[in-house]
């Protein structure tokens, strides 16, 4: 009725009164509030469940957490990681770069390279370094197919579990980071190489100081996910009685028979450093994002700052307009 | 010694390219030898530097022949302006001065230097990466999509190259790139990233940077094409103050009123071939071939006054 003559109507149509003394008020969400308190309550639950409950034993966790022995597996672990994530990340670099080489040769060494260590197990992986000495009695570095040598040692002396553990952690690191790294490569733009060229920027500078800083977006997110897995990784070292954190407790249950506390005590570790490299992540991240982005992000102490002066301080002002 | 030979022998090659050309399709439509020549430069222009001959020039991606053997000369400080339709070869005969893209016959000289090779024997080589990259600081290049380097600021993408190529200090490096980036129009945005800039600012910032090595050459791939319309005027005024100032300019563009009061010389190129070059009073009030009037029927709206 009312749409078959419109013209009319806005002849017609009375003036529109005058809404401006009306106060506005914002769409309430009850439902949002029901959830909110459902939430909570759960929430409430399982952190009562853990206080009141004495079986998680929680006097024995603080007895251990500081423990020089779970302290010393923990500084171990921490080795292991950070050696094995630098070099594992240097090696995948440098593997990336053979990848996207235009030798055939050096892509498919690589591509070899990546296919063999992501298709066999890590323990397997460990344990197969950790025996070398049963497969080749002797490491020697020479001249091939000569007499001469320039170095030589019987195999077990020369790998340790330290040096096993390290061999297998930083080989199977290296090939998931190689794909990582070549990616965040790909995913810069060729423009930026040729106008780096055209600049008569030399070859590692133009990878160094133009890609590199922009690959580093695409790299990071998925580089941490790699050094968290890593943290944890460690913890299956344990096949060669390797003493970190993980063995280390492992040890300490089999004696006092207090298995879930003790676990509870190397989980809360590896959160510890989880939350540390989360935090590492989110600045680096965000160093990296510079010019990316038309505003950095804020930081969490920003966003608290920003919270408080304009949620808490202002709302009052709001309500008595 | 060596580099009287090397004169030596490009100039017998360049004569025995001239013989083969007259028979060629260029020689056809262009001057009398041949070669297309662009015009001298003007008077108030005391350029010594940033003479460009491009010989026999021929390249293929696959099966399709994108040069045809195009030959073309700029003299210092001269302003080539090259036309033409899409897929006729424009970008990629830019792209073989500075060696970005490599030629599979004829040569290139800058200054009688050969861009990208050098004469042993009788044999032309490619030099190598170094020696490449050190000629191209001499020649700048500004591109149709900007290709600033995001992660840096405008100034940062100025002295880029001044300080890691030509290992100049970064003082000394800084002192220059806001000069430059004044010379622009853009000293209050030196610490702004390419992404808070707007398309023309960004242009212009590469405009700097090109500059930022004082080259003898600049090269412009379609510097207006990815700008809004707005934007354009401000890019081909800073191009414009640039063509009085005595560096050689060679710019491939769709902007057919910047090219009638740029340049020196206009080229029209089709089919990876130059149809016809002159001045541009010659070219767009009256083109000799057919080929170029019916493109400039095209691509000249009627209001357009000759």
């Amino acid at each position: 009725m009312s749409a078959i003559a419109p013209p009319a109507t806005a002849e017609t149509a009375p003036p529109t009164p005058d809404y401006s003394d009306y106060q506005l008020v914002p769409a309430r969400h009850p439902w949002r509030w029901v959830g909110t308190v459902l939430v909570a309550a759960g929430v409430a639950a399982i952190a009562w469940s853990l206080v009141t409950n004495p079986r998680w034993e929680w006097g024995v966790v603080a007895e251990w957490f500081t423990a020089q022995s779970v302290v010393n597996g923990l500084i171990e672990t921490l080795k292991l990681t950070a050696i094995s994530g630098v070099l594992g990340f240097v090696l995948g670099f440098i593997l990336a770069l053979m990848r996207l080489s235009s030798s055939p040769l050096l892509v498919s060494v690589s591509w070899t390279f990546s296919w063999i260590f992501r298709s066999t197990p890590l323990l397997v992986q460990l344990l197969l370094w950790y025996n070398l000495g049963y497969l080749y009695e002797k490491i020697s570095l020479g001249i091939p197919f000569t007499d001469v040598r320039f170095f030589e040692a019987q195999t077990t002396t020369l790998i340790s579990q330290f040096a096993a553990a390290v061999l297998g952690l930083t080989l199977n690191q290296a090939a998931y980071s190689a794909e990582i790294i070549r990616g965040g490569i790909l995913s810069v733009d060729q423009g930026q190489l040729e106008a780096a060229s055209a600049l008569g920027i030399p070859a590692w500078k133009r990878s160094t100081r133009i890609v590199l800083p922009q690959a580093m977006r695409a790299i990071l997110p998925n580089a941490f996910n790699e050094i968290i897995g890593l943290v944890k990784g460690t913890s299956i070292v344990y096949v060669l009685a390797y003493s970190e954190l993980f063995y280390t407790v492992q040890v300490i249950y089999n004696r006092t028979q207090q298995v879930l506390p003790l676990l509870l005590v190397a989980t809360l570790w590896y959160v510890v450093i989880t939350s540390v490299l989360s935090v590492f992540q989110y600045y680096i991240e965000r160093h990296f994002s510079k010019g990316a982005l038309r505003t950095l992000p804020l930081t969490p102490l920003q966003k608290a700052r920003k919270f408080f002066t304009t949620h808490v301080a202002a709302s009052p002002t709001k309500d008595a307009r | 010694m060596s580099i009287i030979a090397a004169r030596k022998d490009s100039s017998a090659a360049a004569q025995a390219a001239e013989k083969t050309r007259t028979a060629g399709p260029a020689g056809s439509a262009g001057d009398p030898d041949g070669t297309t020549t662009a015009q001298p430069a003007s008077a108030d222009r005391p350029a010594t530097r940033g003479q460009v001959d491009i010989t026999n020039v021929r390249k293929s991606f696959g099966a399709t022949e994108v040069l045809k053997g195009v030959s073309l000369s700029v003299p210092p400080g001269g302003v080539a302006v090259i036309v033409g339709p899409s897929g006729s070869g424009k970008s990629t005969l830019l792209r073989t001065i500075n060696h970005l893209e490599k030629v599979d016959g004829g040569y290139i000289t800058i200054d009688g230097e050969l861009v990208g090779y050098e004469v042993r024997g009788n044999k032309l080589h490619e030099l190598r990466e170094k020696d490449i990259l050190k000629q191209r600081t001499h020649i700048g290049m500004v591109f149709q999509s900007f290709n600033l380097f995001p992660h840096l600021t405008a100034l940062e993408n100025v002295i880029e190259a001044p300080i890691v190529a030509q290992k100049r200090s970064k003082a000394e490096a800084r002192k220059r790139g806001l000069e430059l980036l004044d010379r622009v129009g853009l000293k209050d945005r030196a610490g702004a990233y390419p992404r808070q800039l707007s398309g023309g600012q960004q242009q212009r910032v590469a405009i700097a940077r090109a500059l930022a090595l004082d080259p003898k050459i600049l090269l412009f791939d379609e510097p207006t094409s990815a700008l809004d319309p707005e934007l354009v005027n401000e890019v081909l005024d800073v191009i414009r103050e640039l063509a009085k100032s005595g560096t050689t300019l060679i710019v491939v563009t769709h902007e057919m009123g910047f090219a009638r009061d740029v340049a020196d010389t206009v080229v029209f190129m089709d089919q990876g071939q130059i149809v016809e070059s002159g001045t541009p009073q010659e070219i767009f009030a009256n083109p000799r071939e057919e080929r170029t009037r019916s493109f400039f029927s095209k691509v000249i709206e009627p209001a357009f006054n000759i």
